[in-house]
This record gives structure tokens, sequence and C-alpha cells, in this order.
């Protein structure tokens, strides 16, 4: 076993270096136009023209554009495969039991599953997404980031502990204590694969686009290099692999994050006084937040009450809907406690004592790198000028990794590389660490609720369910690529608010019930997860998510009609005539193609006016699943009341740590 | 795995029991209630005060800012406060029940 794994990590480190060989090539705007990581944006960040069309950056060093050395970028990717591959081998000699499969044994101490926890966490998204939000839209960027945080509160006061003395490997363990294990069980594994698929989607999506974009290794080339890393690290190495490259990467990350903040700070002469003085007076914020839509929309009403620098540390540039944001807020700090791989970490912990110190260890951990993903956020635009940013990732994502090189490279050219090479390569890591707890968790919900419990009744021998466990972690590992490989186009950047609004809507209602309400029952679980999933799904369906011809085909016509009178104006160089007059024609043809066109569903309008459906799914979960228990009450789920809460109260009767 | 068996609806009778469940649900709940309201002020006050929001308290730096910061501090306390309370309440009162049962 051993050698085949150093085997598969030898040729696996040798195809990367391979595949990386092409990042010669500048991974420049001009070469690749279409390029953006969408999946990496937490929400659909709208396109910033305004800011595309401003004046070129007036940084007197030109940052806009970004370029790897493969000499820093391919080691720098080789040393971390390798030590994450040293751990898989190492945990793979561990692995013997389902135990030692899906919760490592039991054996992760208080500390480590809290920095597994955070890196968990602090997803692609949150580490390129949130700084570039704050780059472009300063304020609003980081009031974005507080929810994630938040969200723990909730994990930490009502499920965290409770679910440690209940629960054994998964959601249906909790779930099915006082209910008809197998409808019950079924259900709650299907709502963890419906909610790790959308989840799994998105951050594999990102992970292409996001490879691409850093080291120009193809899309479909880079799915595959994470999957097989992804599948590897799961198959062999279970929880044990998997919360290690967590916590590797977590440490990776946070390395990476301060060193870039101090650069950032130094700066200002670590003032943060200084440094908010040095915002509201940048020439190319100002110049950024003049050209936003909703300043210009706020100076014709005449209610643009501060100067545009100061604009940009106040609300409202970019989360305008108030109704939309409390939605996401609610799915927030509701559907981090509902999530399938984040419950599974607490079973990992010997004790509720040690589920409640790795909560708490993972907040210090969170907390801190939102709030220096605001200094790299402010830090960018200050240095680069929000116009470089827009022009180099859509929604701002590269504005972390062009500050690396560029505040590195102020130091030493090498450095900047160095500094680039490091963030792409913990970039790279966070993805691999992300999804691996994705496939565990999915794989867990099939191979132990349905496979062990559903069809062979509980009785299945240890290596059976390893064997099952491993199976089913390879199958979703290789869907998982497949979905990757077939959303290469999709707008994906929904689906993580998804994943949290089903999350929020289905599995949270239910895990709070069965823990906390004596005559909670099967009828309430199997209700309250099928409305809760499907209402949050089906209003994302009507919701503005989803793509609708007739505002394509408006954006179009809106883009021709721009360029057409550009032309009119003599604004447009002969040298840029026949590109723009192509783009017009691809642009009417666009138009053409869309106008009365109607969306999947086959709506012309979205009827649900949110992007976020948390604030009807949620309540309409809870009142699912209290209405389906009142209705068809159990005798049997209120005698086992008092066991199921003495039990979570006080961890007697628990599993013991190590169960074989 | 040797499972002992326990009298639930014993334990669940038991003062202490009662009382740790009582403590427990209080502080639980309560601080959840208060922890969720805190959050929510943040995009309510944003969207509904804005003024608030913009008033400059440190230089440049906003109320708007200060409170958003706040929100990370809060969590911080409210969790090590839970932390301290459950190490020295909970626990005890969960240990003392246990030992009383063995």
């Amino acid at each position: 076993m051993k050698r085949l794994l150093v085997a598969i990590g030898c040729v696996l480190s040798l195809s990367f270096a391979a595949y990386a060989e092409p990042a010669k090539a500048p991974a420049s705007p001009d070469a690749k136009p279409a390029v953006a990581a969408p999946a990496a944006a937490p929400a659909a960040a709208p396109a910033v023209d305004a800011a595309k069309a401003a004046a070129p950056a007036k940084a007197s060093i030109d940052y806009s554009k970004m370029k790897a050395n493969p000499k820093v970028t391919i080691p720098i990717f080789l040393a971390i495969i390798g030590a994450t591959m040293a751990v898989v081998v190492w945990s793979a000699k561990q692995t013997k039991s389902a135990s030692d499969f899906y919760t490592a044994g039991g054996g992760i101490t208080g500390t480590q599953n809290g920095w597994a926890i955070a890196g968990d966490y602090m997803s692609a998204a949150s580490f390129l997404g949130i700084s570039g939000l704050i780059s472009l839209y300063g304020y609003d960027g980081f009031m974005y980031s507080v929810g994630w945080l938040v969200a723990y509160i909730t994990v930490l006061l009502i499920v965290a502990e409770p679910c440690r003395n209940a629960g054994k490997y998964t959601l249906g363990d909790i779930l099915s204590f006082r209910t008809s294990p197998k409808p019950v069980r079924a259900i709650a594994a299907l709502s963890t694969v419906t909610v790790t698929t959308f989840y799994l989607t998105a951050q594999m999506v990102g992970a292409g686009k996001l490879m691409m974009l850093l080291m120009g290794i193809p899309y479909k080339t880079a799915i595959i290099g994470v999957g097989i890393l992804m599948v590897g690290y799961v198959v062999f190495g279970g929880m044990t692999a998997t919360t290690w490259v967590q916590i590797i990467k977590a440490g990776l990350l946070m390395t990476g994050a301060t060193v870039l903040a101090i650069l950032v700070s130094i700066k200002s002469g670590f003032s943060p006084i200084q440094f908010f003085e040095d915002i509201a007076t940048n020439q190319n914020i100002i110049d950024h937040v003049k050209l936003l839509p909703i300043y210009l929309k706020e100076s014709a009403a005449g209610t643009a009450t501060a100067d545009a620098g100061q604009r940009f540390l106040e609300p409202g540039l970019f989360l305008t809907n108030p109704l939309d944001q409390i939605s996401l807020g609610m799915a927030l700090v509701l559907g981090t406690a509902g999530m399938p791989h984040i419950l599974m970490r607490f079973f990992t912990v010997p004790t509720a004592q040690a589920a409640r110190k790795s909560v708490i260890v993972a907040m210090f951990i969170i907390g801190s790198f939102y709030i220096l993903t605001t200094l790299l956020g402010f830090g960018a635009a200050l240095h680069l000028s929000p116009q470089a940013v827009s022009k180099v990732g859509k929604g701002g994502n590269m504005a972390a990794m062009m500050l690396a090189q560029a505040l590195g490279g102020e130091i030493s050219p090498f450095i900047g590389d160095l500094l680039l090479a490091f963030l792409a390569a913990v970039a790279f890591a966070t993805i691999l660490a992300v999804v691996s707890g994705l496939v565990l968790a999915a794989s867990a919900a099939i191979a132990h609720d349905i496979y062990v419990n559903v069809i062979k009744d509980g009785h299945a021998s240890q290596s059976e369910q390893v064997f099952a466990a491993r199976a089913t972690s390879f199958a979703v590992g290789a869907m998982g690529i497949i979905i990757g490989i077939a959303a290469e186009n999709q707008n994906v950047a929904h689906l993580v608010a998804l994943a949290f609004a089903v999350a929020a809507s289905g599995n949270l209602p239910v895990v709070v019930m069965s823990l906390f309400w004596k005559k909670f029952n099967t009828a309430g679980v199997c209700a309250g997860l099928v409305v809760g999933t499907l209402s949050a799904i089906g209003i994302v369906m009507i919701s503005p998510n989803m793509t609708y011809p007739d505002k394509v085909a408006d954006a179009a016509k809106m883009a021709y009609t721009k360029l057409e009178k550009e032309i009119t104006d003599g604004k447009v160089k002969p040298e840029a005539m026949e590109k723009t007059l192509k783009t017009i024609e691809a642009k009417k043809l666009e138009e053409s193609k869309n106008r009365g066109g109607t969306s999947f569903l086959g709506l012309a309008k979205p009827i649900f006016p949110l992007k976020n459906p948390g604030i009807v799914s949620i309540p309409l979960g809870f009142i699912a699943a209290i209405l389906a228990a009142l209705a068809f009450p159990s005798k049997k789920a209120e005698d086992m009341w008092d066991e199921i809460y003495v039990r979570q109260n006080t961890g007697l009767g628990m599993a013991k740590a190590i169960d074989h | 795995m040797a499972e002992q068996t326990y009298n639930w609806s014993a334990i669940a009778k038991n003062p202490k029991f009662i009382e740790l469940h009582h403590k427990k649900t209080a502080f639980l709940f309560g601080w959840w209630i208060f922890s969720t309201i805190y959050y929510f002020l943040l995009p309510l006050g944003a969207a509904f005060a804005p003024g608030l929001f913009k008033i400059q308290i440190l230089g440049r730096i906003n109320f708007g800012y200060l409170f958003a910061l706040s929100q990370f501090f809060v969590s911080w306390g409210l969790a090590m406060y839970y932390a301290h309370v459950a190490n020295k309440d909970f626990d005890r009162l969960t240990r003392e029940l246990v030992n009383e049962l063995q």
C-alpha cells in the first residue's frame, strides 16, 4: 500500500510540473480576456462596468499584469503536494476501521480540530473573494465577511456539544436516534448529498478557473489534477489525512495573510488612522467610486453627502438590497450549523469539551483571518488601485495575489514572485482541503447511512464498512470531477449561497428539534428536510439567480449602443476599430438570439425578487417540521426523549473514543 | 463496546440534571438570541441608519467600520465567556451527576 501511494504521489507531482509548464506564458488579461473565477467570488459580483471604463490606473508601476514565475511556483507547489502526500501515506496506515475512516478514530484534539474547522471554512472564496470585494467596494466587502464568523456562535452554543454526545459519524446518526431509522437515514443522506454537491460544484469550478488564471493550466487538466489528489487523500487517508491537509492549509493561509497584512501596514506606518486617511484621499479610489453606478445615482439625486474617497468607507456600494442581505445573513448564521461536513468534524474529537474548544479555536482563527482580509482588500485598492484589480480578475478575485507580487516586488522581484507563488499554492491547498472534506461528508452519508444502515440493516463488518466508505469516496470524487468539467461555463457563484440556504432550511431545523423538542419525530424530520430543501432550491429557480434571456438581450443592446456612440463620438482609435465593429456585431447577434426567450423554468422575469431564498425557505422548513410532528405524534419518540436529552447533556452512554 | 444501561427517565428527574438543564437552556438560548440580534443590527443599520454609520470617530474611521469590527470582538468575548461558564458550572454539574450515578 505504501509503495503504491508513493508511486502515485510521484506521478502526480511530475504531471503537475509538466502541466505547470505553460505558466511561462503570462496569465495576462489580454491573453485570456474571458477568464474569471466566478465561484471564487462569494456573491455573484456584478461586473464593474464603470470601473472598467475608467481611465487607466495612475500608479507609477504597472501592476495591472500579473504573471507567475514558474521557477519559483513549481517547487513551492511540489513541496506542498509532497507534504500532504506524506500525511496521506502516514494516515493510510492508521485507517483500519470505519471509525478511523470517518472520524480519525475520534482521536483529534480540540485545538487540532479547531484548525481543521478553520481550514475547512476559509475557502478560496473567502480568501480571494472577500479581499476582492473590499478592494472594489470598500466597506461592504468587510461587512459581508462578518456573518461568516458570527455563524460560529450558533455552532458553538447550539449544535457542537450535543452533536458530539448524540452522534457517531453523520447527520443521519443524530436524526435517526428516536425516529424510524430507515426513512430518516435515507432522506438525511439525500439532503447531505444535495448540499455537498452544490458546494463541491462551486469549489471545483472555482478551482479550475483559479488554476487557469494563476498558472496557465488548462481548465480540464486543473479539474482532473485537483480531483485525483482529492480522491487520493480521502480514499487512502480518510478523515485523518483530510484533517491534516486542512490543518496544514490553515497554517499556510494564516502565514500568507499575516505577511501580506504586515507589508500593507508598513506603508502606513502601522497607524490605522493614517491607513484610512490614505484610502479616503487616494485619487484612484476617488475616481473609481465616482464612476460606480450607485454613486452616480446619489450624486444626481443630490444625496451624496460625503466625498467619493470617504464614500468608499461607507456602506451601500455593493450590498444595496437590505432584504437580500438579511436573507443571506439568516442562511449563513443558521446554515453553517447545518453543514454536513462541519457537523462531521465534531465526531472526530473525543469529548464534548473538546468539541467546544475546537469551535472556540476555530472562531479565533477565522475572525483574525477576516480582519486581516480588510487590510489586504483596502491595501489592494490603495496600492494597486481598484481599476487594476478589476481588470485582472472579475469581482476582484486576484486582488490578494496581485498585492502579494506588487508589495513583495518592491523589496525585490524574487520576493514578489515568491509571495505570489506561495499564495497560489495556498489557494490550491485550500481548494484541496475543502473539497476533500466535502467528499468525505457525502461518502459517509452514502456508505454509512444508506449502505450500512438502510441496505445492510447495520450488519456490516468493519472491513466491509471501510471498503464501502472507500468505494463511495472514489465514486463521489469521480462525480465531482465530471460535474466540475461539465459546469465549466456555468455561472456557479450562487451555488455556495444555495448550499448554505439548503443547510439552513432543511438540516438545521430538524437537527435543532431532534435535540431540543420532546415531541419531535419521524414525520417531523422527513417533512422538515423535504420542505426546507425543496423550497430553498425552488425559490432559487424562480429568483434572479437564473439566466433570463431578455435581460441578457438588454445587456447586449446596452453594450453595443455604447460602442456605437463611442464610434460616432470619434473615441475609438483607428487600430481598435475592427475589433470594436466585431464586438458590436457579436452583441447584436446575442441580442437577437435571446430576445423573447424564457428562463430554464419558462419564466420571462424572476418571480421571487431576492437572490437569497433563506428569508422564506428557513421559516418554511421550521413550520413544516413542527406541523408534521404535531400531526403525526409518535409515542416512541416521546418515550426516548429523556434518553437523548440526558445523553446530549452529559455524554453518558457515548461511544468510546476508539471503538475497536 | 460494552455499554452500560442507564435508567434515562430517572436521570432526567434527578434534581442535579434539572438544575443543569435549566442553567444551560437559559444561558445558551439567551446568549444565542443576543448575538443574533447584535449581528442583524449590522445589515439593518447599514440599510436604515446610514447616517449613523457615516459618523467619523477616529480620523476617517467611521462608526460603521468600528461597529463591524466590534462584531468580531463581541463574538470572541461571548465564546470566551461561554467557555468560562461551561468549564466552571456546566462541566462541574455534569461531573457531579455522573459520579452520583456510578
